[in-house]
């Protein structure tokens, strides 16, 4: 893996669209190859959506050519309900740029079959040619996507059941009223996102910072689901200061000295 | 549902570069309430349109976009108090009265109104039931601002009080109560709003007859103590006429109609709208400003407008009278002395918002959401939520109107932003 460490929020947030930006133009996405990349929600890529935002709006950035897949979204909340990822995706990024609405694809929590809705999504990865880029985020439990401890290894697209954990962390979002949050969603699965030729995971704060040791530091373990990124050949974590604060001296200084960038 | 698969292929326009007038969803402790956000504003068929159902429902995007250079987009203003204006008088019996009434509905465009009522003062029967079957209730267009309904501005009103209204046709409707509002105005098919003097006898069942077929009713041109007001408001009056001028001053044991604006005895989930002109002659400042603070969400800005409105400066002849025009005021030729409101709306709006210090967006709601709650049109008109009509005024920062739009087509534009 690569771990990139940036000294605020900010930095690591300009640094991961820089990083998308380039991705994406030195690609040359046109009318018969389009960019496939893979989005995350939650307060942690807002910053890097901005930067995107900013680049598409200077003119140094089109998302004509470039096809959306989203990790994931809440099981029975309405679509324009303000706080659904769909609502997300839009207010946040959609809006802003000039992605063709037809390739942007985000799974249907309100679907009449659920799991019907996940096997789709799955094909319509594959139909686009597999994921080029898959960004995602880590939970303070380690998770990416919803793929919540104990979540296969090798899971595909399903219906998962969130944990209290999860639960706890988006109480937020509604009012702090534990029994407004949303209990299950669906998300993409672990293989789904080992599919992809190529992951970052963008971890940013303190609370996030023992999720990132037993992501890196620890073996591969389905109670903590980011750790199976240890087994893909091109993954970066991007991450603030305040994120490595329970790594090891050792690992910091390895990939700061790093002459890898 | 218009339309269905027309309406799918209608053109998508795409406002960008703008701060639009518009709520904010109920969030977390947050009140429901407008605020000027950045937004763009999406319009197709002549509706305000949701774009992110548009993104992901029918996976499109806008076929136009129009930058609004940074201008502020609030709803149309609503002028529900107009009595005439460029040389019309609506209270004249003529022949056509529909060309009166269409030249004011296109001239008022370029003070951002896209909807009125126009106003007959006190007149005789015989003018009433030749010119209320002129006025039909119109949506407005290129042509003009749209017609909601006429303003009958007595004759039930206050003979003390009657202020310019003609004594001689001023009635009462003791004997015969409704009978006698029908007998007087005619069919009331095209009326919308009518102001009344609560204490004349038998006004209840007026009162009470006129709410029960929709039209709105205003106390006004009276001398009604607080409790007679209260109770008219009881039996269905939701307005006021123009606060302060013609009623009663407000005095601490009986502040009278003024009263209204914080009784504890108004239908419980109401409260009580009041029109103001804001034109800086008509009300002291300090009189709007108390009126404003003690009851902001019901002050309703209207013009009030005579027909000398829209004329230039110098001496006019309308009807009877020979009026004077100097600037934004009107005189009896020859006297010192007020010939009514000649300020347009957009005017208004800005001295409201200079006299009183208030925010922005509530000095466009007076002009717009507010005469749109009054007259229980708030789903469609007064409002940029999604559903809404289109009709809308694009504003500098000074709210000085560049542009009006109706049903999201350009119906008036200013000199220089057509280069």
């Amino acid at each position: 893996m690569r771990l990139v460490i940036l000294d605020n929020y900010d930095l690591a947030s300009e640094w991961a669209a820089k990083y998308i930006c380039n991705r994406i133009i030195q690609f040359k996405p046109g009318q018969d190859r389009y960019f496939t990349l893979g989005l995350p929600t939650g307060s942690t890529p807002l910053g890097c959506y901005k930067k995107l935002i900013e680049y598409h709006k200077n003119g140094d950035l089109s998302f004509k050519y470039v096809k959306t897949f989203n990790m994931d979204e809440y099981v029975g909340l309405p679509r324009n309900h303000p706080e659904s990822y769909h609502s997300y995706m839009w207010n946040n990024f959609f809006k802003h740029i000039d992605i063709d609405p037809k390739n942007a694809h985000i799974l249907d929590g309100n679907a009449a079959d659920l799991q019907a809705e996940c096997d789709a999504f799955e094909k319509k990865i594959k139909e686009a040619g597999g994921i080029d880029l898959f960004v995602g985020g880590i939970g303070p439990d380690g998770h990416i996507a919803f793929n919540e401890p104990g979540s296969s290894l090798v899971s595909r697209t399903r219906l998962k059941t969130l944990a209290m954990d999860t639960i706890l962390a988006n109480a937020k979002y509604f009012d702090g009223d534990l029994s407004k949050v949303p209990t299950m969603a669906l998300t993409v699965g672990v293989g789904t996102v080992m599919d992809a030729r190529e992951v970052m995971i963008l971890i940013t704060g303190a609370h996030k910072a023992f999720a990132l040791y037993k992501a890196i530091e620890e073996g591969v373990n389905h109670m903590w689901t980011v750790s199976a990124f240890q087994q893909h050949p091109r993954t970066i974590f991007v991450c603030d200061e305040d994120a490595t604060l329970e790594l090891r001296v050792k690992t910091v200084k390895y990939f700061k000295d790093s002459k890898l960038f | 549902m218009r339309g269905g698969q027309d309406e799918a292929r209608a053109r998508v326009l795409q406002f960008t570069n703008c701060r639009i007038l518009r709520g904010r969803a109920l969030l977390r402790c947050g009140v429901r309430g407008r605020a000027l956000l950045r937004e763009d504003l999406w319009v197709r068929e002549g509706r305000i349109l949701d774009p992110e159902k548009l993104f992901f429902e029918e996976r499109r995007v806008a076929d136009e976009q129009r930058d609004c250079g940074g201008c502020i987009l609030a709803p149309g203003f609503i002028d529900v108090q107009i009595n005439g204006g460029f040389g019309v008088d609506f209270s004249q019996a003529t022949e056509d009265v529909g060309s009166g009434v269409a030249l004011v509905a296109r001239r008022i465009l370029s003070h951002g109104v896209t909807s009125f009522c126009p106003t007959l003062v006190t007149s005789p029967p015989e003018v009433y039931h030749k010119v209320l079957p002129q006025i039909p209730v119109k949506s407005g267009g290129p042509h003009g601002a749209g017609v909601l309904g006429v303003h009958l501005e007595g004759p039930f009103i206050s003979r003390e009080k009657r202020g310019a209204h003609p004594e001689a046709h001023l009635r009462s409707f003791e004997a015969n109560a409704f009978h006698d509002v029908l007998a007087t105005y005619g069919p009331l098919d095209n009326v919308r709003i009518v102001t009344l003097a609560p204490e004349l006898g038998r006004s209840r069942e007026v009162i009470r007859a006129l709410a029960a077929r929709g039209i709105c009713v205003s106390l006004g041109h009276s001398v009604a103590n607080l409790q007679a007001a209260e109770e008219a408001v009881q039996c269905g009056a939701t307005f006021i006429t123009h606060l302060f001028n013609a009623m009663l001053p407000f005095h601490h044991r009986d502040p009278g109609i003024v009263g209204l604006l914080t009784s504890d005895r108004l239908p419980p989930g109401r409260h009580i709208f009041y029109g103001m002109i804001a034109d800086g002659m008509h009300t002291n400042p300090a009189a709007l400003r108390i009126a404003h603070r003690a009851h902001p969400q019901g002050l309703v800005l209207v013009t009030d407008a005579v027909p000398a409105l829209g004329l230039g400066n110098g001496r006019h002849t309308l009807g009877q009278q020979e009026v004077e025009v100097v600037g934004l005021t009107a005189y009896v030729a020859g006297t010192k002395t007020l010939s009514g409101s000649i300020a347009p709306m957009d005017v208004c709006v800005r001295h409201f918002l200079q006299a009183t210090g208030c925010s922005v967006e509530l000095a466009l709601e007076a002009a717009s959401l507010h005469p749109a709650q009054l007259l229980g049109l708030e789903k469609h008109k007064g409002t940029l939520d999604f559903g809404a009509d289109a009709d809308f005024v694009v504003l500098d920062d000074s709210l000085h109107v560049r542009a009006t739009y109706i049903s999201g087509e350009l119906v008036w534009q200013a000199e220089e932003a057509r280069q």
